[in-house]
């Protein structure tokens, strides 16, 4: 129960901390008693850009490392790396943007390991899969041996000085996709590495998932029992989506079209049949994008089946056994919306948390737990016994709600 | 009704506020031309700080009589911005102006002397 207080405070944006932050979502771990069972959240994030120096250390090629040094000389002008336009902190109302730089770190291990595990404890999260920022538009660099060179130090750079270094912060670590040796030997190299609980394609490019050069990367992952992701995120550079003028659109559609063209791909040429036991999961698209296309390629596929002749069931019954993340999870007004949403995508087994903090649309776990139509059970598993089962995790709770 | 102590007067400057914490309660309390504002910190979409983000006026589409788009400018009204999220609440009501029908908990603000209270 919390204490009751008496206090008038200022506004000190100078003194920011993770804990201070989120002082209302501790609250409602608190009053929830998310200390009494485990929460995991499946797709956080960190600037990785706020340690490039380090990272780009670990570049394996000379003349690429010496060109990425050299660009951080250059700040504000064309780049080593690929970015996107986009406003996300809504000019400055999403004030921690800017306030996490006044953020002052214990100091005993990386600063974004500090900082993670206070919002985590803040929130009542008892492990995080932890993910890049502005990586996920590297898919769309030109250079694929940059995406290759940036992937693979990064890579090398998150298990040496975060997962080796924190139990609780666990990744699916990034493929270069748009090379598939590259993506196959990724696997291979980092797959045993402590802390990587499954692999992540960023969904914003333009190779096709059912490439046959994919083949023997996927049997790998089936091999292994690490899951592939695909996260999503945004490009204005695509063509329809170039026709969009603000923020909203892009993001509202980009988030969603992206894993819409991969997943529909990987169901229709048959990568379920192909690698049945290949667990397979989709990040930051909400959930609406699920149920349109469930009933989309269900209905086409009626009258179209010789265009998949490898399918034996209805796509949505291969879409109802893959994973999805929660954020930025759609609350229609009408519940019962919802509800049936979460009936055809199998949500009970099916639907794992994300709070994708610290960007601008997080959720907390209440978005879960304060769902009228689910049972305490239901509301568990989502926010963390599925993960948990996914990625072989303790189902103790580890955190410290301060 | 108790009165909780916000701030002297004069210690209020344009655009200032101060939260008020007592027992359950939580209340911004804002200073912005000549008026008090106060309403629950609490915001109704995901319970974040709603009062502690930034004061932003309105934003609005100018467009040409024959509705053609002409540029985005500033309008009259002053809202302030969840910081978690950005919803944003008509600092005159409280109400949550991407759907009005949602609205803050409002408090009354009342000034003894050189003092200022917020009734909790």
């Amino acid at each position: 129960m919390d204490m009751l207080r008496n206090e008038v405070r200022q506004l000190n944006p100078e003194q920011y901390t993770e804990t201070k932050a989120l002082e209302h979502a501790n609250q409602q771990a608190r009053q929830r008693n998310y200390q009494d069972f485990l929460i995991v959240d499946v797709d956080a994030h960190h600037y990785e850009s706020e340690s490039y120096k380090d990272v780009f250390s670990y570049i394996e090629s000379p003349v690429i490392k010496m060109e990425a040094m050299d660009s951080m000389r250059r700040a504000g002008r064309s780049g080593f790396l690929n970015n996107q336009v986009g406003y996300q902190s809504i000019g400055g109302r999403m004030t921690r943007h800017a306030g996490r730089h006044h953020y002052k770190a214990k100091g005993t291990k990386h600063r974004d390991i500090d900082m993670t595990l206070e919002w985590m404890d803040a929130m009542g999260v008892d492990y995080s899969c932890l993910f890049p920022t502005p990586m996920l538009f590297l898919g769309l660099h030109p250079q694929v041996e940059i995406e290759v060179a940036l992937c693979r130090a990064y890579n090398a750079w998150l298990c040496e000085r975060i997962l080796a270094q924190e139990p609780r912060i666990v990744s699916m670590l990034y493929l270069p996709f748009n090379d598939p040796e590259w993506t196959y030997r990724t696997v291979r190299d980092f797959g045993d590495k402590k802390g990587v609980v499954g692999f992540m394609v960023t969904a914003p490019r333009y190779k096709p998932v059912h490439d046959n050069a994919y083949m023997k990367t996927y049997a790998l992952l089936q091999e292994m029992g690490k899951p592939i992701s695909f996260h999503a995120a945004y490009s204005w550079d695509d063509r329809g989506l170039a026709t969009t003028n603000r923020f909203i659109s892009v993001h509202s559609l980009g988030f969603m079209w992206f894993n819409m063209i991969h997943m529909t791909n990987w169901v229709v040429n048959g990568l379920p049949e192909r690698f049945p036991k290949l667990k397979t999961m989709w990040i930051e698209s909400g959930l609406t994008w699920a149920y349109c296309l469930m009933q989309r390629l269900d209905h086409t596929y009626m009258m179209r089946t010789s265009d998949c002749p490898q399918l034996k069931r209805k796509p949505s019954e291969y879409m109802r056994e893959m994973y999805y993340s929660t954020q930025p999870m759609e609350v229609p007004d009408d519940l019962s919306v919802l509800e049936a949403t979460f009936k055809m995508i199998n949500a009970e087994t099916q639907l794992v948390w994300s709070s994708d903090y610290p960007h601008w649309d997080f959720d907390l776990p209440s978005i879960i737990y304060d769902l009228p139509f689910l049972k305490e059970q239901a509301k568990r598993n989502i926010l963390g016994a599925n993960a948990a089962r996914l990625f072989n995790l303790s189902p103790k709770p580890v955190k410290k709600i301060p | 009704m108790p009165e909780c102590f916000v701030a002297k007067v004069s210690e209020l400057k344009d655009g200032d506020r101060r939260i008020v914490i007592s027992g359950q309660h939580e209340v911004g309390v804002f200073f912005k031309d000549g008026a008090y504002y106060a309403y629950s910190n609490y915001c109704v979409h995901a319970g974040g700080p709603a009062c502690e983000g930034i004061l932003v006026n309105n934003v609005v589409d100018v467009l040409n009589a024959d509705k053609t788009y002409e540029r985005q400018d500033f309008g009259d009204s002053v809202h302030f911005a969840c910081p978690w999220h950005g919803y944003e609440y008509d600092l005159k009501t409280g109400e949550c102006v991407g759907d009005r029908k949602l609205k803050l908990r409002k408090y009354n603000v009342v000034k003894r002397g050189d003092d200022v209270f917020v009734v909790i």
